[in-house]
């Protein structure tokens, strides 16, 4: 029998009155990742914390032990414990902008760490902490000692993070959502990272996340999550294979998938139960479909299965355990017609690098730089990229939100980059927008009413007051809220409420098209299903166009019909959603799709190298030859054109291009 | 009718601004988020207990600004006549104060003045002794053996008034409380008094029987002494500090009131339409705080006294007189301050506008000033209300330092600067008369003290998560 | 870098101009000669033989802004305008009202103000900073609330009242140092002591206040909680991290202030009867000598605008993210 190299049992932290983690107990093996898998506000972050015993002022440990190389971490002192934070458990923390210290340099920062756990000082300090900053990839480390954090990009920095956690030599490491900020291709490189350092360190890690492919690429163990207490524990491979607790089953089947393009996701009713006051029943009996009197009134303990696997569910007891959650019936498929709604011709958006009197023409910041689209009328057209790459751009320039440098945005025939202030005000109701962040995205001083209201008064979509209401209480029932939510404020709602309320405000003033600007990317997987779901009716019953702006190749590939992938403000492939996720062709597309971490396939081996480039500094030629691997001196002269595939497919790409070129001639 | 009544500008502007107040307080904010902020303020001890003081201080100001001119004695067959000199109400609450005049300096609560004098005895004996006061402990026989049991006397009973006066109070809420809840009023005390109460009860409770108690001793022992004693002319000092309340509040709110539309409007319209319009508003605001505020405030009140000399006609008053000269103090010292305010709107107002909702509206064609007015200025209330409060305290210490300096209010208006001004001479003086300057120093601290804790509760309340300034 | 902080320096020239302009339409437009005479020759028997004398003995008999009597360049120069106020730029203050030159005048007198000034910045600014640590490091226990409170305390006292308890007790009761006055050189620091010490803890308030929540807002940052999984200890925490992040706003924020020292401080200068440039502007206003006052208003803007320029230096000093961007 291995002894587990941490131990937790029975941990109950309170965040003030609020019971974070109520009662939460597992290991984490020596040489082996856990990971506690779990939705926002779910405790696990607070259980990461309560280890370090790093937890906020307002929070207290209650109960519980922590045992960790023999000792109950809880039980230390606190110089005791400071000898174990940082150097027998390091840690990684999510925000890698704002977790590192603005002021000294990244040297400085791993140095002092060293200095601390392993008593090393000047040269033999400075040498070490090159040795591990050029262990996690930062190139050219011993001469950049002495850069400053905001030198440097997320990835990077979350790479300074893990080689400042790594100086104490700890054998423990705590990685709590370490790559949820950063984009996709530098996940799967940080993954890639953190995984080859475990094996060769020897490390056990427990690690915290809420995406399931993260748990799918690195976990020997998983532990799953809710509401403060853990709901189930498996192995990574009997978990992937046949989940038993109603939530995990409801976690796999809300996930966009290709398989499922025609069903509706499957979401979880109603929201996560507040933790102000002690339970009686099972957590989730409110939100599960197969809840009966028992699962109210008594609250169940762990049934355990074969092999380690074990879940707290009445219906394990009886034996009774669902195979899969119902998911409802197909959804009504909206119908695109051949009628091209919106036309983007050679858009250019540029941004001046200094403002005000002593603003420098020349130099610019190309975030938008000749990009061509089209959307048919009832159709959905995702645009894809990773941060920085213009997508948002894009969407506000044809929202009239940002003027245009160059191009043409022609809705319905009407070029509205051309149109004049009074004009355009005719124009606006026809196209609108739905924004990222709920919370930023409704005035916290208007009532709902007033929110809804607002678009419709000032375009004249609806003078008669009277008339207005009747029309306000019927689209929140169709964006599924009740009607009495008209007379409330935004923060009496959830995340996912927001959402429906931005939703009514766009749909309000009858628009024939949506741009949704990641709508979903600040959501809760569950919730993002309601979402997404809610989208494709809407779309079906109005007969309305959207160009979806994300980050999410699977939520795109679920919701769209074409997909045109952008990258450094330049579209760089477009085609339907098949030909993009099953045959893509630009060697940015295929990085992005490996990238993505998947149920399914092992982990990726082919990911993209680099960092992302900024769009101030773009390199001549293709944007993309830095980080391609197929870059051929061509690509280095100047950018590829544009090159048709199929009546729907074209990419830019040099090295498509001679491929296609050669297959021709054969 | 025997009085005519004299609205002065300031007292127009503070009943307005009260007015104003109590309409924003009357119209229904059901759940918004200032609502919220407003129920976590009178959750606050500290605020409540702060701001019931603030109240009483905020009475005495608004009965003081309710000016009149009492008729004169009739004359037969003549129309009526009124006085030349304007009085308040609060002048007619506190008559025996203002008519017992001695006739120089005594020291609080004394029956004898400061100063010996040479009197003449019954028997022709000439004697150079402390006199004894024409009003201050009069009604004593034998000063000497009755001074310490009659004010020990006063002060009890004061005690006993100021008690029962906030029993009585408290009984009265209480029942009207009782009837609004629909529950006994034994209930009602358990449910007020106890351990878990979402208002801070007991805190006001406790405030309001010291301020009665405070109020009722003074009350008592100025019946028959001068609490504060008497300055150089015999005037009594309470009640010159108490009448130095009002012009210590209006510097505190009016100033705040004539800046706060130009702060408000200006740094919303430089962060919102940026371009020129940013450049014109930051360069007026950085020319006028490169100017040292002082230098500006003096050189404008030299130059509106010039003024007021070349022009005598102007005012009917001599209360007219020093109101103008009053109000013109707040309007130069509203110049000098709303540079601040307005920096910090214009910055948040940079951020706001790049919010999604603001973006939302722009969507929906909404034009720029109903942007501004509904999303922009709504988010920014908090932060304003937050600067009042704040700069509030430190425009009444501002009175006192300019009116030293010879450029705040009128010389002859009662203002804590100015006793602090005649003060100062004193205390060069053997024996040192020291209470005007007390007096005038703890109703000062009072207030500002009142007024710094109520502004840290409303900046806790209102912008929990912001930085404190 | 340099090209930024030499572009921030011409912002200066508008500034200087408007401040100018503004002055002298207040002294000059709003307040004519003739008022300013009228005053000063006396308010009863003026003649106006006597006001047109005086505005001769004083150069204020010239037009305001254009010289119809004289030609060419003259006509513009030759003007109350061009000699009282542009004449400023190139530091030439010319003679206060009572007839002294104030250039020498303000000379002499910056050296008591800075003997007084400098002190009371520099221990002042010490002082706060220690006892914000203080009560940061011991937050949220009673000591910090003590700590709050007292603060606030100080900060609800008249700086009035401190300068003449000062004087009462330290001076007249207990005789430790002189009531007011001033002594050049060494023995200075008899009269020197009790405004500094008067000074800093009339400061004391509301510094404390401000960098305890400075600090209080580092210590919420992420950073910090990094450094604390390093397991450091409190105490470096503190003064490695939380210091030199506070440091920034607080440096800059000081640095504002510096040359504007030079000014001295009006109410401690008068009261202790400091020879410096506080109670010069003060006897000015007293005396009520425009003169002066203007002189004084364009200096302080000049320093205040200095001030800012040194605070674009002091950021780039002390953050590295405005140094190397």
């Amino acid at each position: 029998m291995i002894v587990p190299l941490l131990r937790i049992d029975g941990l109950h932290t309170r965040l003030g009155e609020l019971r974070v983690v109520d009662g939460v107990s597992f290991s984490v093996m020596p040489h082996q990742t856990f990971a506690l898998l779990g939705e926002s506000g779910s405790g696990k972050s607070m259980t990461a914390l309560s280890i370090m015993r790093l937890l906020p002022e307002v929070a207290r440990i209650q109960a519980g032990r922590i045992d960790f190389n023999g000792r109950d971490l809880l039980k230390l002192p606190e110089s005791a414990m400071r000898d174990v934070r940082g150097g027998e458990i390091g840690m990684i923390f999510q925000e890698p902008m704002t977790s590192l210290n603005p002021v000294l340099s990244i040297g400085e920062q791993v140095i002092e760490t060293l200095t601390r756990h392993r008593r090393l000082h000047k040269r033999g300090a400075r040498e070490e902490a090159a040795t591990l900053l050029q262990a996690v990839g930062l190139p050219d480390a011993a001469k950049r000692l002495n850069v400053y954090p905001f030198q440097l990009s997320g990835g990077m920095k979350q790479r300074v993070m893990i080689a400042m956690s790594l100086a104490g030599n700890p054998s423990l490491l705590i990685a709590d959502e370490p790559t949820t900020a950063l984009d996709v291709t530098i996940q799967a490189q940080v993954l890639a990272l953190l995984r080859r350092i475990q094996q060769q360190r020897g490390m056990g890690m427990l690690l915290i996340t809420h995406d399931l492919g993260v748990v799918a690429e690195m976990a020997d163990q998983v532990g799953v999550m809710y509401a403060g207490e853990l709901v189930e524990i498996a192995p990574r491979a009997a978990f992937f294979d046949h989940p038993q607790h109603p939530y995990s089953l409801k976690l796999f089947a809300a996930l966009p998938d290709r398989t499922q393009r025609d069903a509706r996701l499957a979401n979880i009713v109603g929201n996560v139960p507040a933790l102000d006051s002690e339970f009686i029943g099972c957590r989730f009996a409110e939100r599960c479909e197969f809840a009966f009197s028992r699962c109210r009134e008594e609250s169940p303990g762990w049934t355990t299965l074969a092999d380690g696997h074990a879940a707290r569910c009445h219906l394990l007891e009886t034996a009774a355990v669902p195979k899969s959650v119902s998911v409802a019936q197909t959804i009504q498929l909206a119908v695109a017609s051949d009628k091209v709604l919106l036309q983007v011709t050679d858009l250019a958006v540029h941004f001046p690098l200094h403002s005000g009197l002593w603003a420098n023409r020349r130099n610019v910041i190309k975030a938008v730089d000749g990009v061509n689209l089209h959307i048919y009328q009832g159709e959905t057209l995702a645009l894809v990229g990773e941060s920085g790459c213009g997508k948002t751009t894009v969407g506000k320039a044809i929202v009239q939100l940002q003027p245009a440098t160059a191009g043409r945005i022609l809705l319905d025939g009407v070029d509205l980059s051309a149109l004049g202030k009074r004009q355009l005000h005719q124009q606006r109701a026809y196209v609108q927008m739905i924004f990222q962040d709920p919370f930023s995205s409704l005035n916290p001083h208007l009532r709902v009413i007033d929110l809804l209201e607002e678009g419709m008064i000032a375009l004249g979509v609806e003078q008669n007051a009277g008339r207005r209401s009747q029309i306000l209480v019927g689209l929140m029932d169709q964006v599924g809220l009740p009607s009495r939510a008209l007379q409330r404020y935004p923060h009496e709602f959830s995340g996912g409420q927001r959402q429906r309320i931005a939703i009514a405000r766009a749909l309000a003033v009858q628009p024939k098209l949506i741009v949704c600007d990641e709508p979903t990317s600040a959501l809760d997987v569950s919730v993002q299903a309601q979402i997404i779901n809610l989208l494709k009716d809407l779309q079906a019953e109005f007969n309305l166009s959207l160009l979806f702006i994300t980050h999410n190749l699977p939520v795109a590939d679920y919701l769209a019909q074409r997909i045109a992938v952008m990258y450094l403000g330049r579209i760089v492939e477009t085609g339907s959603s098949e030909e993009i996720i099953t045959r893509p062709r630009h060697p940015y597309t295929q990085a992005l799709l490996a990238a993505v971490p998947s149920l399914t396939r092992p982990a990726a081996a082919n990911i993209v190298n680099g960092d992302i480039i900024s769009a101030a500094h773009p390199p001549d030629g293709c944007h993309f030859r830095m980080r391609c691997p197929l870059a051929m001196p061509i690509c280095t002269e100047r950018y590829p054109d544009e090159m048709q595939l199929s009546g729907t497919h074209s990419v830019r790409c040099h090295a498509v291009a001679q491929a296609e070129r050669v297959a021709g001639l054969n | 009718m025997s009085w005519q009544p004299v609205v002065l500008w300031t007292d127009a502007l503070i009943f307005s601004l009260a007015g104003l107040i109590l309409f924003a307080f009357s119209r229904k904010h059901p759940h918004g988020q200032l609502h919220d902020a407003w129920q976590r303020l009178i959750q606050m001890p500290m605020a409540v207990a702060s701001g019931l003081i603030l109240l009483v201080f905020v009475v005495i100001g608004l009965l003081d600004s309710l000016h009149y001119r009492p008729q004169l004695p009739a004359q037969p067959g003549h129309a009526p006549q009124y006085s030349v000199e304007v009085i308040s109400v609060l002048d007619t609450l506190l008559q025996p104060l203002r008519e017992h005049q001695e006739k120089t300096y005594s020291a609080p609560l004394a029956t004898r003045l400061y100063v010996k004098e040479t009197m003449v005895q019954p028997g022709g004996r000439v004697l150079r002794d402390y006199p004894r006061l024409q009003f201050g402990g009069a009604s004593l026989l034998h000063p000497q053996q009755d001074w310490q049991r009659d004010v020990t006397n006063r002060i009890m009973r004061g005690s006993v008034i100021g008690v029962l006066f906030a029993a009585l109070l408290a009984a009265v809420g209480a029942g009207l409380l009782a009837m609004r809840r629909k529950c006994g009023l034994g209930a009602l005390y358990r449910q007020l008094l106890g351990e878990n109460n979402r208002l801070p009860w007991r805190t006001a409770l406790t405030t309001l029987t010291i301020l009665s108690v405070v109020i009722a001793v003074m009350v008592e022992l100025a019946a028959a002494y001068h609490v504060f004693g008497t300055d150089k002319v015999g005037l009594d000092v309470l009640y010159n500090s108490v009448k130095s309340i009002r012009t210590g509040l209006l510097i505190g709110t009016l100033t705040t009131l004539i800046m706060l539309p130009f702060a408000v409007l200006l740094g919303i319209s430089a962060g919102y339409f940026g371009g020129w319009i940013d450049d014109v508003i930051q360069y007026i605001y950085t020319t006028l705080n490169a100017i040292p505020s002082v230098l500006l405030i003096a050189a404008a009140v030299l130059l509106m006294q010039v003024y007021m000399e070349a022009h005598p006609a102007l005012f009917d008053s001599a209360a007219a007189r020093t109101d103008f000269r009053l109000l013109f103090l707040c309007m130069i010292l509203g110049v000098t301050s709303w540079t601040g305010l307005c920096r910090l709107l214009r910055g948040e107002t940079l951020k706001l506008r790049e919010l999604d909702y603001v973006q939302a509206a722009r969507a929906f064609g909404v034009s720029d000033w109903r942007l501004m007015w509904r999303h922009i200025l709504p988010n920014l209330y908090h932060l304003v209300l937050i600067s009042v409060v704040m700069d509030f305290s430190g425009l009444v210490l501002a009175e006192a330092v300019l009116s030293y300096l010879g450029v705040g209010v009128d010389p002859a208006m009662q203002s804590w600067g100015n006793m602090v001004n005649t003060a100062r001479l004193e205390m060069a003086r053997e024996p040192v008369v020291w209470w005007p300057l007390v007096a005038a120093f703890s109703l000062m601290f009072t207030l500002v003290l009142a007024a710094n804790l109520f502004a840290d509760s409303v900046r806790d309340a209102f912008d929990p998560h912001g930085r404190q300034r | 870098m340099m090209a930024y902080l030499i572009r921030r320096l011409f912002y200066a020239v508008p500034i200087l101009l408007g401040v100018n302009i503004l002055t002298f339409l207040l002294f000059f437009v709003v307040n004519t000669p003739d008022d300013m005479a009228r005053m000063h020759v006396g308010r009863k028997h003026v003649t106006e033989q006597a006001i047109t004398q005086w505005k001769v003995e004083h150069g204020y008999d010239k037009p305001l802004f254009y010289n119809r009597a004289e030609h060419g360049v003259s006509s513009l120069t030759d003007t109350i305008f061009f000699n009282k106020s542009l004449r400023m730029f190139a530091l030439d203050f010319g003679a206060s009202d009572d007839g002294r030159d104030i250039a020498r005048e303000i000379k002499t007198r910056a050296g008591p103000s800075l003997a007084i000034a400098i002190p009371v910045f520099v221990l002042g600014l010490l002082v706060n900073v220690s006892f914000a640590l203080m009560m940061v490091f011991f937050r949220a226990t009673y000591l910090d609330r003590l700590g709050v409170v007292t603060a606030v305390v100080l900060m609800s006292i008249s700086g009035l009242f401190y300068i003449i308890a000062g004087q009462y007790f330290f001076a007249k009761l207990w005789h430790l140092v002189p009531i007011s006055g001033f002594a050049a050189g060494l023995d200075s620091w008899r009269f020197v002591l009790l405004p500094v010490l008067v000074s800093i803890v009339a400061g004391m308030g509301s510094g404390t206040r401000w960098y305890r929540s400075i600090f209080l807002e580092e210590m919420s940052k992420d950073y910090v909680r990094t450094a604390r999984a390093k397991g450091l200890s409190e105490w470096r925490v503190l003064f490695r991290h939380v210091l030199q992040n506070g440091m920034i706003p607080i440096l800059t924020g000081a640095v504002v202030v510096l040359p504007l020292l030079f000014m001295g401080s009006l109410l401690t200068e008068s009261f202790f009867g400091i020879p410096g440039l506080g109670s010069y502007v003060i006897d000015a206003i007293q005396a009520q000598d425009f003169a002066i006052v203007r002189a004084m208003v364009f200096i302080g803007s000049v320093l205040y605008i200095f001030g800012l320029w040194l605070t674009d230096i002091a950021y780039a000093w002390a953050d590295p993210r405005v140094r190397l961007s």
